[in-house]
């Protein structure tokens, strides 16, 4: 049974429609790149699985339950389903501590020297214990990130999603990250990722999905479809992020 | 025949400005605790909280607070069918001026933290209440001490008026004063260096207050 399970899946902003009868499959254990133009949908379909943006038609269905509307339900669902978005949004007035046992000793109601133990294992996972009592200011934006994935992890979440998380980054933080990342994946933590990383896509991801106008244009395995792409879309993209001045 | 001004007189000054500082400590801490409500029903989900709300500050935002005071103290006279002392009625007016102003600059702190700070919180997954209380609102409060401390001393400065219902602060100790001394060029100079002695440290210690969060979230100084 698949972990997530989005069915025929519709959204529209007025009548522009962002998403466009969008059914994918996430088995658990397995790694999805997301890729595409800007606009082609890929952050909406994200920001839509954890219920950030609501769909207009279709049905998403994680761990056999289709996800609530929202409310509490909503909320418990989401303490399975982690999330790190592409701006930086530690909460700049908490220690990394703190960002991280935040969602353990509240939503989870867990005491906090337990909280402290899972916030310096997470942190082990992301290689920056020796960060726990900065803030995140003091931080490059790569460590902020890896620092956001470990608040995620924190939460002991069965999938996790990532949009874009490399894209505000300067160039030479963006392979930090993308080691975690690796890392993260070979664990075996089914994952959801928006990326612009198509190196990263073709080496870790089991299965590799091209958006286009809000559509699922293109899915296979990445190496097949970065060597052989079925659409002439596909075939353009990849021609224009490999070779840009081309 | 008339008093020269001596230490008695400024002795009675200075027992009237308690009663300035009492004042206002009554309505910015009655005002605070209104104007945080006012403020998260402004900016909440809700559309009757944020109507109620917004009705409520535009009405005290949209009129005299000399006339606010007239009301509250006319209006307590009547429903308690009483001459009362003026005491509870500038207790009131200034508290329910104060909510209504404290409420807007709230307000405004709180729309100004980043949407994605939200939606961080909401991921991990806080309820409604605990994103406030965990991730909004400790930030919010640090870019309202400005305008906040800004309008307490607004509210210090402006509680002269309720010596106009005969309720005996700074100001109102000043004119009596003035009546028996005629010595108003003395009077009025001290009167202002009074005021001025209880506004000048609060904005000090509010810049201080500032830095030291600040510096302890590695924030770097604004020159």
């Amino acid at each position: 049974m698949p972990l997530l399970a989005l069915s025929n899946i519709r959204k529209r902003y007025g009548s522009n429609v962002v998403l466009d009868d969008v059914s994918l499959d996430v088995e658990p254990g397995e790694v999805v790149a997301v890729i595409g133009r800007s606009g082609s949908g890929k952050t909406t379909l994200l920001r839509c699985i954890n219920g950030l943006e609501k769909i207009d038609d279709g049905s998403i269905v994680f761990d056999g339950k289709p996800l609530p509307l929202g409310g509490p339900q909503l909320r418990e669902a989401r303490r399975h389903i982690g999330i790190v978005f592409q701006s930086l949004n530690l909460f700049p007035h908490h220690s990394v501590e703190r960002n991280i046992t935040l969602g353990p000793t509240i939503t989870n109601e867990m005491p906090l020297a337990e909280a402290k133990r899972i916030a310096l294992d997470v942190l082990r996972e992301v290689d920056l214990e020796d960060k726990l009592h900065a803030y995140p200011t003091q931080l490059s934006g790569g460590q902020q990130q890896r620092v956001a994935i470990a608040r995620a992890l924190a939460m002991r979440p069965r999938l996790m999603l990532f949009d874009e998380i490399t894209s505000a980054l300067d160039p030479e933080l963006v392979g930090e990250v993308v080691k975690v990342l690796e890392r993260l994946a070979t664990s075996g933590m089914t994952m959801v990722l928006v990326t612009h990383e198509m190196g990263f896509a073709r080496r870790t991801a089991d299965t590799l999905v091209f958006m286009h106008r809000g559509r699922i244009w293109e899915k296979g395995p990445p190496r097949e479809s970065f060597a052989a792409p079925k659409t002439p879309e596909l075939e353009g993209f990849i021609r224009a992020v490999l070779d840009p001045n081309d | 025949m008339s008093r020269d001004f001596e230490w008695p007189e400024f002795l009675f000054l200075l027992g009237a400005l308690r009663w300035t500082i009492v004042l206002s400590l009554i309505a910015f801490v009655g005002g605070g605790v209104g104007g945080l409500v006012l403020a998260i029903a402004r900016t909440s989900s809700h559309a009757i909280l944020r109507w109620l709300a917004a009705t409520y500050i535009g009405m005290m935002q949209g009129t005299p607070v000399l006339m606010q005071l007239f009301l509250a103290y006319y209006g307590l006279a009547v429903l308690t069918g009483i001459r009362i002392d003026p005491w509870p009625a500038v207790t009131l007016a200034f508290t329910m001026y104060a909510a209504a102003f404290l409420g807007e600059i709230w307000r405004g702190a709180i729309l100004a933290i980043p949407r994605q700070q939200w939606e961080a919180a909401a991921a991990i997954p806080l309820a409604p209440a605990a994103q406030l209380r965990y991730v909004i609102l400790p930030q919010a409060f640090r870019i309202a001490i400005p305008p906040t401390v800004g309008f307490l001393v607004q509210l210090i400065k402006g509680t002269s008026i309720a010596s106009i219902i005969g309720f005996v602060e700074l100001t109102r100790a000043g004119q009596l004063i003035v009546n028996v001394t005629f010595q108003p060029m003395v009077v009025y100079p001290l009167i202002a260096v009074l005021y001025f002695a209880l506004c000048w440290p609060i904005s000090l210690a509010a810049l201080r207050l500032e830095r030291r969060i600040d510096a302890a979230l590695g924030i770097k100084q604004h020159p």
